[in-house]
């Protein structure tokens, strides 16, 4: 029986950290910090919230329905509730597994950076609303979390703020999610009107009770939360943020934008299969949309020479084979990729992490190589990354992709088709990153040679979030101002290398908890078995796990296999057999354009530029037009129709009318008393004349005039 | 045999003269002393008045008041001399004339 108290202290330790971090890293944030103190905080609570988490998932094994717990009642009809049920259970122990590790890795990279404990904050939030994301139990909490874990993305990709690149990157992140997130709160407010709840329990529930009436609503809520999850696990066409949130530090592309938060997405729609299995129409756009960028970002991989773009590139191709797979029905697998895909790339990302850490802050693989002598390590943890995502058995990547690649050849030839060729594509752009990375010789000292070499290439590469080779890039040299200069790379740590070897570990092992059938394993798989409950029977009808024929799907998996082995073999000849790299030298000759194109990425962020950007600011500027002369000239107009009639008037009024009855008053006053100071003389005598004289008159008034 | 008293009406005569005959003087003289004496007889001219009816209604409160004026009239005098007094330091007159300044 789960704890609701374990449950919800597994949320709030990381916000516990991030809380303690962020009071100490606030007022005085200029200090060099107690960095114990820091790591006490930050790895203590993540490491804790792990751990509850594990015991969490331990105590809810084997229970027969999805625990919820009510803590308050937040919106009238909304709860603040949270929910365990298989799904989430994987999710949480990805996230806090995949992140404490990344937490401990992340005291061995930072080590020399300033803004340490800001860091640190910055990475607890994140683990806070991601777990607050992948736990809550309603759509709105879910949100909640989205919108957080997108807040803290867009912080630690501008965690360099000094640097123009790195605040770009985080506007460019925040923005194009701002349009996903349009869409998901659209598809929220859209559940809430068809079912009047956003509890996945009771929508679920009704939306799989009754197919036939959802149906409709279904379509139209699916692709709205689509849009949404395009925002956040860049898809197309919202994906350009990714390769340039590489800005920020590495562990934070290993963790946020490698294993954790651009999976949301993907989580997201597993959550609402039911949903989605209700609308083929907008499971076809999800598979559509899912192999289109899988095999684009991969055609752009293969161009790139900046070791952290290449994997960016990766990240993106393999967000996009998850919603593949959740496109043709195959949610558990796309969850299995999840899980492995978290395992390998962010040991890649890792891995690559050290290496930049070890060549003293390079990122382009062109002056890299031979590193597999100075950096024993790293190299082995990184080649057997490498080759779980190239998806060579038994290792993680195998399995889970081919899981996909069965479920899409049973949906559609052409589908499965991409995700071939992608799988190919993929095997040669990471062996063409090992091999250009850890074989031959080292080429950091002759870096200039080698540029000068390919001329038409200068520049390109040059990518903006080359944080360590910038000019002025002040603390960044101090950061790793022991080796700048120096040439020799050398081995990282043991608290990176030590969670490298874990990741490793859990690379080879991770993929055996989904072993097929005709591999020995069970129909369904362990996996498959394990997420059954998430996968509601739709009016009674159970849902089933494509099994295609024996013969099928060897033949499936040789080809698969077989492709990868070409993608290998194929960087093997151009990058490790010839040193000189002459064969794609040529083909790129040859081929210049596509190889231009590919460079710069289809020119996808000009058109970009040249669409949407230019056409905002041509809007900002027509309604700025709009506002100086329409709207203020409504408004002076409106002006000279009120102030002169009506000021000019009331001000004539006020002068003669209003003014003259006054002045009028006082001069008839003054008139007055001009005649009547005159009898004021001041000779006594004369006053006494008159009351005489009054005396008298009054006297013949009595006696003589008085009425008898 | 007591003579005759003369009648009311010739008291009332001689009081009214007096009176205006003061009156007079208090304003057609420009002398402030002559103005003070008009006003003294003025003051008698009334003693008179109240005197006649006192004997007339047998009636002692007229005599009274009659003493108590000649005794404000001793108490006015010496204010009004002593005014003049001041006035004379001031403009070295004595013309009624001179002091308007509530001219207005």
């Amino acid at each position: 029986m789960v704890n609701p108290s374990i449950l919800v202290a597994i949320i709030l330790l990381p916000a516990l950290g991030a809380l303690v971090n962020g009071v100490r890293a606030f007022v005085t944030p200029l200090e060099k910090k107690n960095r114990t103190i820091t790591n006490l905080f930050a790895l203590g609570t993540t490491g804790l919230s792990a751990l509850l988490a594990l015991w969490t998932v331990w105590s809810y094994r084997g229970a027969e329905a999805a625990f919820e717990h009510a803590y308050y009642s937040w919106i009238p009809g909304i709860n603040f509730a949270l929910r365990i049920d298989p799904l989430s259970c994987t999710m949480l122990l990805i996230v806090t597994v995949v992140g404490f590790l990344i937490h401990i890795y992340a005291t061995g990279y930072m080590a020399h950076e300033e803004g340490y404990t800001r860091f640190f904050t910055y990475l607890n939030l994140f683990m806070f609303m991601m777990l607050l994301l992948v736990l809550g139990a309603n759509y709105v909490v879910m949100f909640v979390g989205w919108e957080g874990v997108g807040l803290c993305s867009y912080l630690l990709i501008g965690f360099y703020y000094d640097k123009n690149f790195a605040a770009d990157a985080g506007k460019k992140a925040f923005i194009v999610n701002r349009i996903g997130d349009f869409g998901f709160v659209l598809g929220i407010f859209l559940i809430f009107n068809t079912f009047g709840s956003a509890d996945y329990g009771k929508v679920f529930a009704m939306a799989a009770a009754h197919p036939q009436q959802y149906a409709g609503a279904a379509t139209a809520i699916c692709l709205l939360l689509f849009v949404g999850a395009c925002g956040k696990s860049a898809q197309i066409p919202l994906y350009v943020w990714l390769p340039d949130a590489m800005a920020g530090p590495t562990p934070v592309s290993a963790l946020i934008h490698a294993a954790t938060m651009v999976t949301a997405g993907v989580y997201m729609v597993v959550r609402s299969n039911v949903l989605f299995r209700l609308s083929p129409t907008a499971a076809a756009v999800v598979a559509i949309v899912g192999a289109a960028t899988a095999i684009f970002a991969a055609t752009i991989g293969m161009a790139q020479n900046d070791i952290k773009k290449v994997l960016a590139y990766s990240t993106v191709s393999q967000l996009g084979y998850m919603f593949l797979a959740a496109g043709v029905g195959a949610f558990t697998a796309a969850i299995f990729h999840v899980m492995t895909h978290a395992f390998f790339k962010a040991c890649l990302f890792l891995g690559a992490g050290s290496v930049i850490h070890g060549c003293g802050g390079e990122q382009d693989m062109k002056k890299m190589g031979g590193l597999r002598q100075s950096m024993p390590r790293t190299h082995w943890t990184m080649l057997v990354a490498t080759i779980a995502i190239a998806g060579v058995p038994p290792l993680a990547g195998f399995f889970s992709k081919d899981e996909i690649l069965a479920a899409a050849w049973e949906y559609h030839w052409a589908v499965w088709a991409v995700g071939v060729i992608t799988a190919g594509i993929t095997a040669f752009y990471m062996f063409r990153l090992y091999f250009m990375t850890f074989s031959g010789t080292y080429r950091g000292g002759q870096v200039e040679g080698i540029e000068t070499s390919e001329p038409e290439h200068a520049g390109h590469n040059l990518i903006p979030d080359r944080r360590h080779l910038d000019e002025g890039d002040e603390h960044l040299d101090k950061a790793h101002g022991h080796h700048v200069h120096a040439h020799a790379p050398h081995e990282s740590p043991l608290s990176m290398t030590g969670v490298l070897a874990i990741l490793a570990v859990l690379a080879i092992l991770g993929g055996f908890v989904g072993l097929p059938a005709i591999l020995g394993g069970a129909h369904p798989t362990r996996f498959q078995h394990w997420l059954e409950p998430v996968l509601l029977p739709l009016g009674g009808v159970p849902f089933e796990f494509g099994l295609a024929s024996h013969s099928t799907e060897w033949l499936l998996m040789l080809i698969s296999v077989a492709v990868a082995a070409f993608g290998i073999t194929l960087a093997w000849r151009f990058y490790q057999r010839d040193p000189e790299w002459a064969l794609p030298k040529k083909i790129a000759a040859r081929a210049s354009w596509l190889h231009k194109a590919l460079i710069n990425k289809y020119y996808v962020d000009e058109i970009y530029n040249a669409t949407a950007v230019a056409g905002t600011l041509l809007l900002a500027r027509f309604l700025w037009w709009f506002d100086i002369w329409v709207v203020d000239g409504l408004v002076n107009l409106t002006r000279h129709i009120t102030v002169f009639p009506l000021g000019h008037g009331s001000n004539l009024f006020d002068k003669y009318v209003v003014d003259g009855l006054v002045n009028g008053v006082a001069d008839s006053a003054r008139g007055a008393s001009r005649f009547f100071r005159r009898m004021q003389s001041g000779v006594v005598q004369n006053y006494a004349l008159v009351m005489g004289a009054g005396i008298v008159l009054i006297a013949v008034i009595y006696l003589f005039l008085k009425p008898q | 045999m007591v003579e005759a008293a003369p009648s009311t009406a010739a008291y009332l005569m001689l009081s009214g003269t007096l009176f205006t005959v003061g009156l007079i003087g208090v304003i057609i003289r420009r002398n402030m002393i002559t103005v003070l004496m008009a006003i003294e007889l003025m003051l008698n001219a009334v003693n008179i008045n109240l005197v006649a009816f006192s004997a007339r209604l047998g009636s002692l409160e007229g005599q009274v008041f009659a003493i108590f004026i000649i005794t404000v009239a001793a108490g006015e005098a010496a204010v009004g001399l002593a005014i003049i007094i001041q006035l004379y330091r001031l403009r070295s007159t004595i013309n009624v004339d001179e002091a308007r300044e509530l001219n207005g």
